[in-house]
C-alpha cells in the first residue's frame, strides 16, 4: 500500500486539542466520525472569538455588533455556497441540520406538491432522517414510498431505480454516501435518470461533504443537505442547498421573525430567500464556526482528504480481511472512509464496551439505518468511520483491539 | 485489560451468554413481552407459563449484547418457580442496585452478583435491565412492547 507521505498528519492532529486526550488511560483513537467530527483549533476559537468581539442579532439592529455579526453571517454563507458550489448564496438556507433540511423539504415542498398516488422513492441505504420525513408527508398527502434495493455488497441497484421512476415519481430522495456501509451511490445517473422522468431529486450529503468535493450545479441537483458537525463544524447547524426557483415557489416551513417582509392580521408578506426560510434567531456563533470549518477543510483541500482517507479505508479493509471470524458489511467497489463489520459470535455492544476500554471509539448499533441491518440480517454492527485526522497506527490499534474482544470471547 | 472490563466479562457471564439458560420459546404461554432498546435495535421476547401466582417456566428469544443474554439466563434460571410478588421484588431489587451510589454488598451465592459489574459501565445499564422490564410485563400479561427508552 502507497502512503501519502506528503499529507501533513502531524499538523493536522495538532489541530485537533481532542486528539490528545486520555480515554481510561489509554490515547484517544477516534474512529467515530460518521457520527461526529471532532473540531480543530480554528473552529473551537471562533466560537468564543464571535462571542468576545463581534456577537448581536443579525440583521436587526442598525449598530455597529449586529452590523458585524451579520456580515460574518453572510460571509458564512458565501462559503458554503462555494463549497458547494451553488450558483447564488440565496440557494443556501441555514438549518440545524441535514435532518431539519430534509423535513423542511418534505413538510414545505411536500404540502404543496403531492397528491395522492404521486410516489417518492428511498433507497435502503438511507438514515432514518431521509425516511422518516417522506412517511409523514406520505401519510398526509396520500403519496406512495417506493424503495430501491441493494446488493449484497450494499451497491445502490441502478437498474431496479429504473424500473421503479415513472411519471407518477415527484421526488427522489436517496443518500450520496451511504452512513451504514460507505457506499458511494451514482447519484450523477440517479439524477439523470430522474430528470428523464420528470422527477425532482433531493440528496443526503452528510457522509459526502467531509470526504468528497461536491457541486450542485455539476450534480443538477434540486435539493442538497448536511450537517455541520459531521464536516469538523458545531452541532446544531447544518446546510440546505435548494435551486432558487424552486424554493422560492414553496411556501414557509415555520412562521416568525426574521421570515417576514411585512406582518398585519390582515395579511402577512414573506422575506426574500434565504430569509424566508429562516425564522427567528439562528445559531449565529455557529454559523460562523461552521464558516471556519469549510475555511479549514479547504486549506488541507478536498483531494488531499479524499486521498488520505481513501488509504485509510484500503489499509484498514486490508488489515480486517486478514483476520479470522470478522465480517465486513458493505463491500461495494466505491466507498467513503466508513467501516461496518461484524465479529463471528460477538454482540457490537460488547465489542463497543472492549475497545472504548482501549481508548478506541466506535459506533456499534443500527447507525439510525435499521432497513440496512435488516437487508443484511443483523441487528447491529460496529462501525468505524475515518477523518481527516486518523492515521494507520490508529488502525493498528482497532486491530489490536478486535483481537482482544476475540480473546476474551473465544 | 482493566479491572472494570474483566468484572463486567466475568467468565459467569460470558458462560451465560455462550450458552444461556431457558433460551427459546414456549407453546401457548401465559404471558408474553417484547422488549426493545430502540437506541440499539436490541430486542428480546420473554414467554412464561404461570402455575397460580406462580412462574412455572420462562423462556426468552434474544436478539442481544452478552450482558442482556447473560442477564436474562440468570434471571430466569433464579426466578422460575418463584411467586410474581418475588418477581417483582427481585426486578425492583435488581434495579436499585443497578444504580445505587454505594457499593452493593451482596452475598456469596446471590444470583445477582455476577451482573454487578455492569454498574461501572452507564451506557450497558439497559441492556442489564431490559430482560426484566420484559419479564414483569409478561407476568403482568401485557401483550405490549416495553422499552429501555
Amino acid at each position: 500500500m502507497v502512503r501519502n507521505t506528503c499529507y501533513p498528519i502531524d499538523r493536522i492532529r495538532a489541530d485537533f486539542p481532542i486528539l490528545s486526550e486520555k480515554v481510561h488511560g489509554k490515547q484517544l483513537v477516534y474512529l467515530d466520525n460518521g457520527a461526529s467530527a471532532q473540531k480543530p483549533s480554528a473552529v473551537i476559537s471562533q466560537i468564543s472569538k464571535t462571542y468576545e468581539t463581534a456577537y448581536a442579532n443579525v440583521h436587526r439592529g442598525v449598530h455597529h455588533m449586529s452590523q458585524i455579526a451579520t456580515d460574518a453571517m453572510e460571509d458564512a454563507r458565501r462559503k458554503a455556497q462555494k463549497l458547494l458550489n451553488a450558483g447564488n448564496e440565496k440557494e443556501i438556507i441555514f438549518v440545524r441540520g441535514a435532518t431539519e433540511g430534509i423535513n423542511l423539504v418534505a413538510s414545505s415542498w411536500g404540502r404543496a406538491n403531492l397528491k395522492p398516488g404521486d410516489e417518492i422513492i428511498l433507497s435502503v441505504l438511507e438514515h432514518h432522517s431521509n425516511i422518516v420525513p417522506w412517511q409523514i408527508i406520505a401519510e398526509q398527502t396520500g403519496a406512495v414510498i417506493k424503495v430501491v434495493p441493494i446488493d449484497d455488497a450494499g451497491v445502490f441497484l441502478i437498474d431496479e431505480y429504473a424500473k421503479l421512476l415513472s411519471d407518477r415519481t415527484k421526488m427522489v430522495a436517496v443518500t450520496h454516501v451511504s452512513n451504514a456501509l460507505g457506499t458511494i451511490v451514482p447519484v450523477n445517473e440517479v439524477i439523470r435518470l430522474a430528470r428523464e422522468n420528470g422527477s425532482l431529486v433531493l440528496l443526503d450529503g452528510c457522509q459526502a461533504v467531509p470526504h468528497l468535493s461536491v457541486d450542485v450545479q455539476a450534480l443538477d441537483v434540486d435539493f442538497y443537505v448536511f450537517s455541520g458537525h459531521k464536516l469538523y463544524g458545531p452541532s446544531g447547524i447544518g446546510v440546505l442547498y435548494g435551486k432558487e426557483a424552486l424554493l422560492n415557489d414553496m411556501p414557509p416551513y415555520e412562521g416568525g421573525g426574521e421570515m417576514i417582509n411585512r406582518v398585519t392580521f390582515e395579511k402577512t408578506t414573506y422575506a426574500e430567500l434565504p430569509f424566508k426560510f429562516e425564522a427567528g434567531t439562528p445559531h449565529i456563533g455557529g454559523i460562523i464556526a461552521l464558516g471556519a470549518a469549510i475555511d479549514y477543510v479547504n486549506d488541507i483541500g478536498f483531494d488531499a482528504i479524499s486521498a488520505h482517507e481513501h488509504d485509510l479505508l484500503g489499509y484498514a479493509t486490508e488489515r480486517l480481511n486478514e483476520m479470522n471470524s470478522i465480517e465486513i458489511l458493505g463491500t461495494a467497489p466505491a466507498k467513503a472512509a466508513i467501516l461496518s463489520f461484524n465479529i463471528k459470535d460477538v454482540h457490537p455492544h460488547d465489542v463497543g464496551t472492549i475497545l472504548d476500554h482501549s481508548g478506541i471509539a466506535v459506533r456499534t448499533g443500527h447507525h439510525c439505518a435499521q432497513p440496512v441491518m435488516d437487508r443484511f440480517n443483523v441487528a447491529a454492527t460496529v462501525r468505524a468511520s475515518f477523518g481527516l485526522y486518523n492515521t494507520h497506527s490508529e488502525i493498528d490499534a482497532l486491530v489490536e483491539g478486535i483481537s482482544n474482544v476475540q480473546e476474551m470471547f473465544g | 485489560m482493566s479491572t472494570d472490563l474483566r468484572d463486567l466479562y466475568q467468565e459467569i457471564i460470558l458462560e451465560h451468554s455462550r450458552n444461556p439458560k431457558n433460551a427459546g420459546t414456549l407453546d401457548d404461554p401465559d404471558g408474553r413481552a417484547t422488549g426493545n432498546n430502540p437506541l440499539c435495535g436490541d430486542r428480546i421476547i420473554l414467554y412464561v407459563k404461570l402455575d397460580g401466582d406462580r412462574i412455572k417456566d420462562a423462556k426468552f428469544d434474544a436478539r442481544g449484547c452478552a450482558v442482556s443474554v447473560a442477564s436474562a439466563s440468570i434471571m430466569t434460571e433464579m426466578l422460575i418457580g418463584r411467586s410474581i410478588a418475588e418477581v417483582r421484588q427481585e426486578h425492583k431489587r435488581f434495579a436499585d442496585l443497578l444504580i445505587s451510589k454505594d457499593d452493593p454488598c451482596l452475598a456469596d451465592d446471590d444470583e445477582l452478583s455476577a451482573l454487578m459489574g455492569v454498574r461501572e459501565f452507564p451506557a450497558r445499564l439497559k441492556c442489564a435491565t431490559l430482560p426484566w422490564e420484559a419479564l414483569v410485563a409478561a407476568v403482568d400479561g401485557n401483550e405490549t412492547d416495553v422499552t429501555t427508552e
